[in-house]
């Protein structure tokens, strides 16, 4: 029988990660996401794996980075100052192909900002935020049951593409408790990974780890090999959920808690005969592109909602590419908007030129 | 015939880029003996630095991780704890051990990793060209200290043999060098027991091999090998100063 049980989205991280095969863990302490570490310190050792409280980011990152090049599943969680940390080791992990889960429970910004939620970190996840011609493939999780769901696939895609993916939720995500059902232990299909340096056992031949061209045409080979994985991760793994977009004439484009409150926010418009509907990627790499450009064919307007001066908008305006209007609602303060803030965006976006 | 000398099966068929006179060479053949010695080539993960031997996977006969500047302890660790029964060694130079990766070395050697660290000391970054490193010697004349190392303002060189030996944890440290072919030997012993303590789970090993640098010291070979004598000994006394096994006896 599945267990329902409840749980802070924190410990659904680290539970979620466990029972999709999760086996290495190393983080440095950070609010809010500090249950993961903890989680992790007394499950880990439940299950055989380890957990390695690192002396720094940079130390997490690059012990997750040898784990995985060891052929293990591996994480490492922080929130934003700490992920920017990390940016060197999540470079070289992509340059080097190595699959593992970094997890941004994302905290306000920039420089040291603030401990509440936020979702400023979108450009950093999404468009590089380390050196190179490099993708992450980016979740976002808007429930604890999503987390859970979303943990899983993360490894899976990871192992797939030989590539980092990466969670990122935001604190109040991490903080709030929900009902979940966890998986039953699953048969897990964990693909064999003959690349890993494992030891040249039994005439296995010499495996290298390394993301180095010296020589130009080498190095552009490389890049021409990832750009070929990043086509087919985005021609395959896109995500999103929709609601109420059919027959709408405004749709509110957001994720993880933005989306919470949003769907709140439609409820309140539709009520009064508003036809607002809610379309809400769950990866934002790949983003999904095609079904919003598809709906702005339709004749359908968008109203961003974010966390942050508005970050994605730009992804949907490009995903639009001027076939419709395309405004934007950012809250900057590192707090959550209410209900009652996107209903008036809903209203001065419905007021605006060109709405029905 | 008997064949008295031969390339070690822990090397590959390859010709070493580095420069005519680095001691690289010899470091990277004698770490290959003592593994084909200890028999363990199969079961050995290297882990490559940023700097002149971050090609170090071209020329070990092993598995191999490149790592991020100065991250290889960090690597090491990641490896080591998935992987407990395989033999895992770093081979860094001074500016990634002992300048950007100071908090990866003396937190690995903390948490005690069983793990090997070959560090090679040349007073100098060599594959950038010549910049003063956390070893350069007081007044050395670098790139970037064109007027000498001056103390005022550029510290002193780093001991980290000594350093880490204020710690608990580790179970092997030692200083050796490779100017001359008695300290060759001298070298080899050191590495030997370093991969010893590891495979029987004493904890954690670190050997800092004083190592030239002919072309940015702008030395001849020989030269070189006279001026790490002359120079670097005094600053940088041989010798083990942590033996796990020696306290216990």
């Amino acid at each position: 029988m599945a267990e329902r049980v409840m749980m802070k989205g924190n410990e659904a991280i680290a539970e979620g990660a466990i029972r999709a095969g999760c086996r290495f863990f190393a983080g440095y302490p950070i609010t809010p996401q500090n249950e993961v570490p903890e989680y992790m310190s007394r499950r880990m050792p439940e299950v055989g794996g380890t957990f390695i409280q690192a002396e720094s980011e940079v130390s997490a990152i690059n012990m997750v980075y040898g784990a995985a090049g060891a052929g293990a599943r591996a994480m490492t969680s922080s929130s934003s100052p700490g992920v920017s940390l990390k940016m060197e080791g999540i470079s070289y992990a992509a340059g080097s192909e190595l699959p593992c889960v970094i997890v941004n429970v994302s905290r306000g910004g920039p420089g040291l900002g603030g401990l509440t939620p936020s979702q400023a970190d979108y450009f950093q996840a999404t468009k590089g935020g380390g050196h190179g011609d490099y993708r992450l493939v980016v979740f976002a999780p808007a429930s604890v049951q999503e987390i859970i769901d979303l943990m899983y696939q993360a490894f899976v895609t990871a192992d797939k593409y030989r590539t980092p993916a990466m969670i990122l939720a935001d604190g109040l995500l991490g903080q709030m408790m929900e009902p979940v059902t966890l998986p039953e232990d699953k048969d897990l299909q964990i693909p064999a990974k003959p690349w890993a340096t494992t030891g040249m056992i039994n005439g296995k031949p010499q495996s290298i780890i390394n993301s180095l061209g010296l020589v130009g045409e080498e190095l552009e080979k490389i890049n021409v090999r990832l750009q070929k994985k990043y086509q087919e991760i985005a021609a395959n793994e896109v995500r999103f959920a929709e609601e109420d977009v059919k027959d709408a004439d405004l749709v509110i484009v957001a994720y993880g808690t933005s989306a919470r409150v949003a769907k709140s926010a439609i409820d309140k418009a539709r009520a009064e005969g508003k036809k607002v509907g809610l379309f809400r990627p769950i990866t934002l790499w790949p983003f999904p592109s095609k079904p919003l450009s598809e709906l702005a064919k339709s004749g359908k307007r968008f109203l961003t909602v974010e966390m942050s001066v508005g970050q994605m908008v730009e992804d949907v305006k490009l995903a639009v590419n001027g076939q419709a209007q395309v405004d934007s609602f950012g809250k900057l303060n590192g707090t959550i908007p209410s209900v009652n803030e996107v209903y008036d965006a809903i209203i001065k976006s419905f007021n605006s030129q060109g709405v029905a | 015939m008997e064949k008295v000398f031969g390339k070690p099966e822990a090397l590959q068929e390859r010709v070493f880029h580095y420069c005519p006179g680095c001691t690289h060479g010899i470091i990277h053949r004698l770490v290959a003996e003592v593994i084909d010695e200890l028999k363990v080539r199969e079961k050995t993960i290297g882990i490559a630095p940023v700097g002149c031997a971050v090609t170090a996977y071209n020329y070990f006969n092993c598995d191999v991780q490149q790592a991020a500047h100065g991250r290889a302890p960090a690597v090491a660790t990641g490896i080591k704890r998935v992987l407990p029964d395989r033999v895992v060694f770093s081979y860094q130079g001074d500016g990634d051990l002992a300048s950007i990766g100071m908090a990866e070395i003396v937190h690995a050697a903390n948490r005690g990793e069983k793990i090997t660290v070959i560090f090679v000391n040349n007073a100098i970054y060599g594959m950038t060209g010549g910049q003063m490193a956390p070893t350069t010697l007081p007044g050395q004349k670098t790139t970037t200290s064109p007027f000498g190392r001056d103390v005022e303002t550029m510290g002193y060189p780093i001991k980290m043999t000594e350093l880490l030996n204020t710690l608990e944890a580790p179970a092997f440290l030692a200083r050796v060098s490779v100017h001359d072919p008695k300290n060759v030997n001298k070298t080899k012993e050191a590495i030997k027991k370093a991969f010893e303590y590891q495979i029987q789970g004493k904890g954690f090993s670190m050997v800092e091999v004083l190592s030239t640098c002919p072309t940015n010291w702008g030395l001849a070979p020989l030269e070189a090998l006279k001026w790490l004598e002359a120079n670097m000994i005094p600053q940088f006394p041989l010798g083990v100063v942590r033996d796990r096994e020696g306290v216990a006896q």
